[in-house]
C-alpha cells in the first residue's frame, strides 16, 4: 500500500510538470487553434535560462528558496519575451494563411530552438545547480516525500491556481475565453484580439518556463534537446484533458504523470515514452475532444 | 510516341547499369553512401508528397513506415535470407543469388510497410487536419518505440544485417542502380497515379473534401489508397537503407526524421513530385557538401522551413512541375 | 512518365559529375590512425579522456622518433554519444581519410557499432575500454585493451557477497546499453551463485532523467545493496533520487562509472558507494604515479581509466607498428594479437586468443569527494 502512495506521489508529482507545460498548448490552441510545436522549446529555453542565471548570481553556492524564487522570476521573465518573440515573428504574419502553414512554421521554430540552443549552449547535458539541499519532509509508514518534490509540487499547484484566478476572474481572462469562443466576434465587441493573443503566449510561456526550472531542481539533468519528448508528451496530456480546456490540460497533465509512473513501476520502464502515444491515438480515436472538451461541428 | 517512351526507358536502364558498375570505382566509397543517401530521401519525399501534397492529408509520422520497411526487410534477411542465400550458393554463384534476393527483400518490407499503412490509416483518417497530424505523430513513434522494444531485432542495441548462422554470407547490398532504379519507378507511378485518369480524385480530396464526397468521390478509398502507396515507398527506401547501411538503429526513424520529410515536401512545393525530389536531393546533398556546415545544418533547415512558410508558403516550385504533364486527359504521361 | 524519366536522369547526371570531384588523400608521411570517441554528449568524458591520454602518448612516441620512422598523427571524430554515429565516424575515418587503425571506443554499444566497418575493410581497431565480450566477436581484427565483463560481473557480485555481506541484492540497468546489459546479467549469475538472492530486477533507458518509480519497487524489496551497472550520468541523477526516497544501502557499480561527473553531478549522494574499474589514481606503483603526474602536467587534471586505457592502446598500437614494420592491415593486425607482457600504466597486457587483455580489476570507493583505492582482485 505504502508503495503505491509513493508511486502516486511520484506520478503527481511528475506529472504537476506536464500540467504546466500542457496549459500552454492548451491556451494558444484556445485562441488560435493552432498547435504550438514550438512550446516544449520554451520549457528547454527556461531550464537554460534558470542555470545561467544561478550560476551569474552565484546562487550555486547558496541554496535556499529565496534562490529559487529569484530564478524562477528571472526565467519567466525571460521565456514571457520569447513566447512574445515568437508570435510575433512566426505566427501573426500567418494569422489568415489557413491551419497548415502556422503548423508547419511551429514545426520549424522548434527545430530551429533546438538546433540554434545545441550551438549556443553546447550539446552537453548540463547539470542544474541544487538550489534547495535536499531534505527528507516527511517519512510516514514508508512514504518519502523530500523537499524538493513538495517544492515542485506546491509550486506547480500555486501557478495553476494563479492561472485559474487569471482565466476566471479578470478581464483579460475573460477576454481570453472570448476569443477561444469567436475570436470575429469578440473583435467586433472591441475586444483587442492582437493583444490577447500575445498576452495567451506570454501566460504560457512563462508557466513552461516555470516547468522548467522545477525539473531542473528535481531531475537536475537539462540539456537543448530536453524539450522533444515532455512538449510531445505535454502536448498529449493537453488533448487528453481536452485541447482547449484550462482545466482539462490540468488534470490531463496529472493524470498522464501517474499513468506514465504506474506503467514504469508495474510494467517496464521501456514502455514509459509509448504510453503517452497509445493514449494519445485512443484517445483521438475514441473521444478526439478529450475528457473535458466539447464535441466539435465542422461548417460544411 | 511509344518509340520514344522506350528510348528513354532504355537511357535510363543503361545509366542504372552504368552507376552499379563505373561509380564504386570513380567515386570514394563514402560519395557512393551520400548519393545512396540521396535516393532513398527522393524515394521517401516523393511517397510523401503523395499524401501529403496531392491528397492534402497532413501526415507528419512517416519516418514510422521507413523504420517498418528498413526492420522488417532486415529481419527477413538475417534470419530467411542467409539460409536462402547459402543453400543457392550450391547451385549458382553467389553474386547472382545476392541478385535475385535483394528485390525480394526490398518487396517484402514494402509490403509489410503498406500493411502497416492501411493499419494506421483506417483509423487515423477519420480524422481531419490537426488531428490527422498528432494522430499520425503518434503513430510513427508508437511504431518507433514498439521495435526499440523487440529484442529479436536488436532493440535499443540496434540491429545488424549479419547471420550468426551464417557469417560469409554478405547480406549487405549497397548498390546505386537498385536506389535510382527504385526512385524511377517511384516517381514514375506516382505521376501516373496522379497524374492520370482517376488521379484528379486525389486532388480533389486535397482542394475540398466535403465537396468532394459530395459528387460521389470515395474520399475515405481515395486517402486510404494514398496512404497504402506512400507507405509501401517508404518501406521499400527503408529496406534499401538498411541494407546498404548494414546496420540500422531506431534512432534514424525518429520524428526528427519524419519532420525531415516533410519539411523538403513544403519547400519544394506541396503538390509539386519535382519539388520534393529537388528540395529532398539538395537538403540531403548540402550538408556533406559543404562539411564545415555541420552543426548548422539543422538551424539553416529550420530557418529555411520558416522563412518559406512566410515569404513563399507555396515552396519553390508550388504545384508545378519540372516536366510537361498532360492535365485533364486521360492516359499516357 | 518519360517526362520523369528524363528529368530523373537529368538530375542523377548532374548529381553525380559534380560529387566525382570529390575524393580526398592524406599527405604520405605521417601514420594516420583514427579515434572514434564520444566528444560530446551523455557521455563525454569518456571520449574526451581517452583522446587526451591517447594524444599524451603519441606526443611522447613521436618525441622519440614516431612509428617506422614517422610521426603519428591522430584523427578523432565525435560520435556523440550516439550508437549508429559511432557507425558514421568509423566510416569516415576508414574510408574518407585512410587510417591505418582505429582506436575506440569505450562505450560497448558504439564499440560494436564501428567494429563491423573495421572489420570489413581488414584494418585493425582497439577499444580501449569497452568491457562487453561481444565486442571482439565481431572479428579478428578487433582487439580489446582491458578486461571483460564477466570477470567484472564476477568482481562487484564477489564483492557485495563476501565483503558487504549482502543477502538480498537489487539491480538497476540500462536496458539500451550492451554494457549494462552484459554485466547486470554475469552479475546476476554470479551473486545468485554464490548465495545471494536476487530480490529485484528493475530497468532505465540512457537518457532518462526519472527513475523514482524503479527506485521506489527496488526501496520496496529491501535490498542490501543494490548493482546500478550503467553510465556515470544516470547514475548521479539515480544516487540523488534514491537518497530523496531515503535508500541509505550501498550502490555498487562497474567501471561506466569512472568520471568526475559521477561526483559533480552525484554530489553528497554517492558518498560510500563503490565501483570497479580498470585503475586507481591513487595507487602507490611508481608506473601509475609517473603518469598521473605527467598527465596532471599536461592537462591539469587527474587521469581517470579512460584516460589511462587510452594511453595504453595508443601505446600498444604504436608498438604493434613497429613489430609489424608496415602499416599494412593484416600484417598490423598479426603484430597486435602476438601483444604479450606490454608494461601499461593499467597492468600488464596480453592479447589472449579471443583478442581480450587478461589484466586486474580495482574496486574504489567513493569517499571525502574523492574516489579512493579500496582493493585490487586479479585475474584469476
Amino acid at each position: 500500500m505504502e508503495n503505491l502512495l509513493q508511486q502516486l506521489l511520484n506520478g503527481i508529482t511528475w506529472g504537476s510538470i506536464y500540467a504546466l507545460v500542457a496549459l500552454g498548448y492548451t491556451m494558444v490552441y484556445g485562441v488560435l487553434k493552432l498547435i504550438n510545436f514550438a512550446h516544449g522549446e520554451v520549457y528547454m529555453v527556461g531550464a537554460m535560462t534558470g542555470y545561467y542565471a544561478a550560476h551569474a548570481l552565484g546562487l550555486t553556492q547558496a541554496p535556499s528558496l529565496g534562490a529559487l524564487v529569484l530564478v524562477l522570476l528571472i526565467s519567466m521573465a525571460a521565456c514571457a519575451l520569447l513566447g512574445a518573440l515568437i508570435e510575433r515573428v512566426a505566427y501573426r504574419p500567418l494569422r489568415a494563411a489557413g491551419r497548415l502553414a502556422p503548423l508547419i512554421t511551429a514545426i520549424g521554430v522548434s527545430l530551429l530552438l533546438q538546433n540554434a540552443g545545441q550551438l549556443v549552449f553546447g550539446a552537453d547535458p548540463k547539470f542544474f545547480p541544487a538550489l534547495l539541499r535536499s531534505e527528507e519532509v516527511i517519512r510516514a509508514g514508508g512514504v518519502a516525500v523530500s523537499n524538493i518534490q513538495l517544492t515542485v509540487l506546491v509550486t506547480a499547484l500555486v501557478l495553476m491556481a494563479g492561472l485559474q484566478y487569471v482565466v476566471r476572474r479578470t478581464r483579460f481572462g475573460r477576454a481570453m475565453r472570448a476569443v477561444s469562443y469567436d475570436a470575429p466576434a469578440a473583435a467586433l465587441m472591441g475586444v483587442p484580439v492582437d493583444r490577447v493573443i500575445l498576452g495567451t503566449f506570454v501566460l504560457g510561456s512563462m508557466l513552461a518556463a516555470a516547468a522548467g526550472i522545477l525539473v531542473g531542481l528535481s531531475n537536475p539533468k537539462i540539456d537543448p534537446l530536453m524539450g522533444l519528448m515532455p512538449g510531445l508528451k505535454a502536448f498529449v496530456a493537453a488533448v487528453l484533458g481536452g485541447i482547449g480546456s484550462v482545466p482539462g490540460a490540468m488534470v490531463g497533465g496529472l493524470l498522464l504523470g501517474v499513468i506514465e509512473t504506474f506503467v514504469t513501476a508495474y510494467l517496464s520502464s521501456t514502455y514509459r515514452d509509448a504510453i503517452a502515444f497509445v493514449i494519445l491515438v485512443v484517445i483521438l480515436l475514441l473521444r478526439p475532444t478529450g475528457l473535458f472538451g466539447a464535441p466539435q461541428t465542422e461548417k460544411v | 510516341m511509344r518509340a520514344r517512351s522506350l528510348l528513354w526507358l532504355g537511357v535510363a536502364i543503361a545509366f542504372l547499369v552504368f552507376l552499379d558498375v563505373a561509380a564504386p570505382r570513380l567515386l570514394n566509397p563514402y560519395y557512393v553512401t551520400i548519393l545512396s543517401r540521396i535516393g532513398i530521401a527522393v524515394i521517401a519525399a516523393v511517397s510523401l508528397q503523395l499524401v501529403n501534397g496531392f491528397t492534402g492529408q497532413f501526415s507528419i509520422g512517416h519516418a514510422g513506415f521507413m523504420a517498418i520497411g528498413a526492420y522488417a526487410s532486415a529481419a527477413l534477411s538475417v534470419f530467411a535470407g542467409a539460409a536462402v542465400l547459402a543453400a543457392a550458393a550450391q547451385v549458382v554463384p553467389l553474386p547472382v543469388a545476392r541478385l535475385a534476393y535483394f528485390p525480394v527483400a526490398l518487396v517484402f518490407g514494402g509490403l509489410v510497410a503498406a500493411v502497416a499503412g492501411i493499419v494506421v490509416a483506417v483509423p487515423a483518417l477519420r480524422l481531419r487536419g490537426d488531428y490527422l497530424a498528432i494522430a499520425t505523430l503518434g503513430a510513427g513513434e508508437i511504431i518507433r518505440i514498439a521495435i526499440l522494444n523487440i529484442d529479436a531485432v536488436g532493440g535499443a542495441r540496434g540491429f545488424s544485417l549479419a547471420s550468426p548462422e551464417y557469417p560469409s554470407i554478405d547480406l549487405r547490398y549497397e548498390s546505386l542502380a537498385g536506389v535510382f532504379g527504385v526512385a524511377l519507378i517511384a516517381i514514375a507511378a506516382i505521376s501516373r497515379l496522379v497524374y492520370a485518369g482517376g488521379g484528379l480524385a486525389f486532388r480533389a480530396v486535397r482542394e475540398d473534401e466535403t465537396a468532394a464526397e459530395s459528387i460521389g468521390i470515395a474520399t475515405t478509398r481515395v486517402k486510404v489508397e494514398a496512404f497504402l502507396i506512400a507507405s509501401f515507398f517508404a518501406g521499400v527506401a527503408g529496406a534499401l537503407f538498411a541494407h546498404s547501411e548494414g546496420y540500422i538503429h531506431t534512432n534514424t526513424f525518429g520524428f526528427v526524421r519524419s519532420f525531415e520529410l516533410v519539411a523538403f515536401v513544403v519547400l519544394g512545393g506541396l503538390g509539386s513530385l519535382s519539388g520534393a525530389i529537388l528540395a529532398a536531393a539538395t537538403l540531403t546533398a548540402l550538408p556533406e557538401v559543404l562539411r564545415g556546415l555541420g552543426e548548422w545544418r539543422m538551424v539553416l533547415y529550420s530557418l529555411l522551413l520558416i522563412a518559406t512558410m512566410l515569404l513563399r508558403p507555396q515552396g519553390l516550385l508550388g504545384q508545378r512541375e519540372l516536366w510537361p504533364i498532360s492535365r485533364l486527359k486521360g492516359g499516357g504521361g | 512518365m518519360r517526362g520523369a524519366l528524363r528529368a530523373g536522369a537529368v538530375c542523377a547526371a548532374a548529381v553525380v559529375s559534380v560529387l566525382a570531384c570529390g575524393g580526398e588523400k592524406r599527405a604520405a608521411d605521417a601514420i594516420v590512425v583514427g579515434h572514434v570517441a564520444s566528444m560530446t554528449g551523455d557521455t563525454a568524458t569518456f571520449g574526451r579522456s581517452a583522446d587526451q591520454g591517447m594524444r599524451m602518448a603519441i606526443e611522447e612516441i613521436n618525441a622519440s622518433g614516431g612509428a617506422l620512422g614517422k610521426p603519428i598523427e591522430l584523427i578523432t571524430e565525435d560520435d556523440r554519444s550516439v550508437t549508429e554515429e559511432a557507425r558514421t565516424a568509423a566510416q569516415k575515418l576508414l574510408q574518407r581519410d585512410q587510417v591505418v587503425a582505429l582506436l575506440g571506443e569505450v562505450a560497448s554499444s558504439r564499440s560494436l557499432a564501428a567494429a563491423p566497418e573495421a572489420q570489413r575493410a581488414k584494418r585493425p581497431m582497439i577499444s580501449p575500454g569497452s568491457t562487453n565480450p561481444k565486442v571482439t566477436e565481431v572479428g579478428d581484427y578487433i582487439f580489446r585493451a582491458c578486461f571483460i565483463d564477466p570477470f567484472q560481473g564476477f568482481v562487484m557480485a564477489q564483492f557485495a557477497v563476501d565483503e558487504l555481506k549482502a543477502k538480498r541484492v537489487a539491480i538497476l540497468f540500462d536496458f539500451k546499453q550492451d554494457y549494462s546489459v552484459g554485466l547486470a546479467e554475469f552479475f546476476r549469475e554470479t551473486a545468485q551463485k554464490l548465495g545471494a538472492e536476487i530480490v529485484a530486477d528493475e530497468r532505465y533507458t540512457s537518457g532518462d532523467i526519472e527513475f523514482r518509480a524503479q527506485l521506489t519497487t527496488i526501496r520496496a524489496a529491501k535490498p542490501d545493496a543494490i548493482f546500478v551497472p550503467g553510465y556515470y550520468t544516470e547514475l548521479g541523477l539515480i544516487a540523488k533520487q534514491a537518497r530523496e526516497l531515503g535508500i541509505d544501502v550501498p550502490l555498487l557499480g562497474g567501471d561506466g562509472w569512472d568520471s568526475e561527473k559521477t561526483i559533480e553531478i552525484g554530489g553528497d549522494a554517492v558518498e560510500g558507494y563503490y565501483f570497479s574499474t580498470h585503475y586507481a589514481a591513487d595507487s602507490d606503483s611508481p608506473r601509475v604515479q609517473a603518469f598521473v603526474k605527467d598527465f596532471q602536467a599536461k592537462y591539469g587534471a587527474t587521469p581517470d581509466a579512460m584516460a589511462a586505457l587510452g594511453y595504453d592502446a595508443a601505446r600498444i598500437l604504436a608498438d604493434a607498428l613497429g613489430r609489424a614494420g608496415s602499416v599494412d592491415g593484416p600484417k598490423l593486425r598479426d603484430a597486435i594479437a602476438a601483444t604479450k607482457g606490454f608494461d601499461g600504466v593499467t597492468g600488464k597486457i596480453s592479447m589472449d586468443e579471443q583478442r581480450n587483455a587478461r589484466k586486474d580489476a580495482v574496486v574504489l570507493k567513493i569517499e571525502g569527494g574523492k574516489f579512493r583505492y579500496h582493493r585490487t582482485v586479479s585475474a584469476e
